[in-house]
């Protein structure tokens, strides 16, 4: 009996281990795809490979890597994949374009798991919440919602996700700070 | 401040039932009488409660150093599935009293999704132990909080008289679907 | 029964979802669009198909008192085979449905056929169980989350019917219950009028 038990669990067992084995590769494929996807969207034209030399950076206990999009070795612009912890479902990964002169130029959603139909409007396909930071400089744009004293027009009933949309912004705008300086 | 949100969180503005869908099987099953609601309620929160604490130790423990998180639901359910028996016995021994009032709820349990959803969620929303006892048990409380109040509504609804294609089901979800948009008004809340 | 029968009984006669009255959770949890819901039907469908084979397989060879165990062991090491599968082919899906493809491995269908047919009959007749019902339940999803989708956000698999916002009630979790209600009456009303006999 027990003998049954443990055999059926060891063949499964080995099953899933071979279907990982196998499907690791294209599970890194699709997250590599989605990033160099990313880029793309939020950083005017350009003609080198900006996933080629990533510059990553620990910050607040999670990665940052600023990728350098240029055209004929001019910088036409920085692609920044942050992060927050404050999201309502936890993490939420951003890619944030920055124009040379700091200014925001698009940002998309890598990964969320806000509450559908009402965080999920950070992302650009289900509201126009992220178009409110297109062409503005963190410089004199305050990122934080207008009820913490900020520029930031929030979601209605996501005011977490908001702020957490904020914060993952913010922390892209300082790194590249750091790192231009 | 933080445990706080927590609790405030999973049992009002994402309940388990009314907004995560988590439940939803001993929600519209066992939720005709507010006595038996209440007896489930219970046992629910005593089993995700301990569940909780197992799966935070397991995660940690055994799945992330042997880089084996892709096991994660196999030894999950196996591990509420063990642990629902487990208690079963023990409650049985210990405490007859107990068991009385709950042991009819315990085997409904291990197929409850709440139990296996949450210790998921709780890997997944990266908490530490006393977060996740905290989450877990929260969230219980808003799935008993949310069966309680349907149950009293239902007890109610028997009384009444429907049309005839509504009875049963139909009319109980709609009185589910008023009850959801109550609880939405929750979601300013933090 | 014949083979055609066996297969056909799942998709509404005995619809796992407005019949049976199972899997409730997903049913509600990912419905906010056709989309979602057939991406999740489809994948439970894998599940059941493939799990109520490797247990009609098996079913001489474990011993009554350790079946269930069993029976969790096979289903929840398809789950895993289906949520690796996912994340490595359609990511974006994946993301959406979240938790609840974890969590197919409690999803009473399956448990409940492996049970009550898989375990008593041959492998190619629990495959067609396994798909008629599978199919039934991608239909239902499908209907549900194309109702909720058009109600809600003005569209059908992601094309654009009005402009606008459409009642965002309806991709609310209030929606989710509401619809699944009204569209059971709709199927008590139907059924009841196709076979007058049967109330």
């Amino acid at each position: 009996m027990v003998v049954v038990l443990l055999l059926i669990t060891l063949v499964c067992s080995a099953a899933v281990g071979l279907v990982y084995k196998v499907t690791a590769e294209p599970i890194a494929a699709a997250k590599d795809a989605k990033i160099s996807g990313a880029i793309a969207l939020v950083v005017p034209t350009f003609d080198n490979n900006p996933a080629e030399n990533p510059m990553t950076k620990e910050v607040d206990g999670g990665v940052m890597t600023v990728y350098t999009a240029t055209q004929g070795g001019q910088v036409m612009g920085y692609a920044v994949e942050t992060f927050t912890n404050e999201g309502f479902g936890g993490t939420i990964k951003l890619m944030v374009g920055f124009l040379p002169d700091g200014s925001i130029s698009h940002i998309e959603v890598i990964e969320q798991k806000e509450t559908p139909g009402l965080g999920d409007k950070i992302d650009k396909s289900k509201s126009d919440f992220s178009l409110q930071f297109e062409g503005k400089s963190p410089a004199d744009f305050k990122l934080s919602v207008r009820k913490d004293g900020g520029d930031v027009d929030a979601i209605t009933a996501s005011t977490i996700s908001s702020r957490a949309y904020c914060d993952a912004v913010e922390r892209a705008y300082n790194l590249l700070q750091t790192i231009k300086r | 401040m933080e445990y706080f949100i927590i609790v405030i969180s999973a049992i009002f503005v994402n309940n388990i039932v009314l907004s995560q869908f988590l439940a939803i099987c001993p929600f519209l099953g066992v939720s005709n009488k507010v006595s038996t609601s209440i007896g489930m309620g219970m046992a629910v929160t005593f089993v995700i409660g301990l569940s909780s604490i197992v799966a935070y130790l397991i995660q940690y423990y055994v799945l992330v150093p042997l880089h084996i998180e892709y096991m994660q639901t196999i030894v999950f359910i196996l591990l509420i599935a063990a642990l629902v028996q487990m208690v079963e016995i023990i409650l049985k021994k210990i405490s007859p009293a107990l068991y009385q009032a709950l042991g009819v709820f315990l085997p409904l349990i291990t197929t409850n999704c709440a139990v296996l959803g949450v210790a998921i969620l709780l890997v997944q929303k990266e908490f530490n132990l006393l977060q996740s006892f905290t989450f877990a048990v929260s969230t219980a409380l808003g799935f008993m909080l949310a069966l309680v109040l349907f149950a009293g509504l239902r007890e109610r609804l028997d009384l009444e008289e429907q049309p005839k294609s509504m009875k049963g089901l139909p009319i109980i979800l709609i009185t589910a679907s008023i009850l959801a948009m109550a609880f939405m008004g929750f979601s300013g809340l933090v | 029964m014949s083979k055609f029968q066996l297969f056909a009984k799942g998709l509404i006669k005995e619809n796992p979802v407005f019949v049976l009255l199972l899997g409730m959770c997903p049913t509600l949890g990912t419905t906010t669009s056709a989309i979602n819901g057939m991406g999740m039907g489809i994948a439970t469908m894998f599940v059941l198909m493939l799990s109520n084979m490797a247990i009609a397989l098996i079913r001489n060879v474990v011993p009554d008192k350790v079946r269930i165990p069993c029976f969790i062991v096979v289903i929840a090491s398809f789950v895993t085979v289906v949520e690796l599968l996912m994340q490595a082919f359609v990511p974006d899906l994946y993301a959406t449905l979240g938790v609840f493809i974890p969590l197919i491995v409690v999803n009473c269908i399956i448990l409940g056929r492996a049970e009550a047919f898989a375990s008593k009959n041959t492998v190619f007749d629990s495959m067609l169980d396994g798909l008629g019902i599978g199919v039934g339940f991608v239909l239902a999803l499908t209907v549900l989350g194309g109702t909720r989708e058009l109600l809600g956000a003005g569209s059908l698999f992601g094309r654009k019917f009005i402009t606008g916002d459409g009642i965002l009630i309806f991709v609310l979790a209030p929606g989710a219950f509401m619809v699944f209600g009204f569209l059971m009456v709709l199927f008590n009303k139907l059924s009841a009028r196709l076979n007058p006999k049967a109330k």
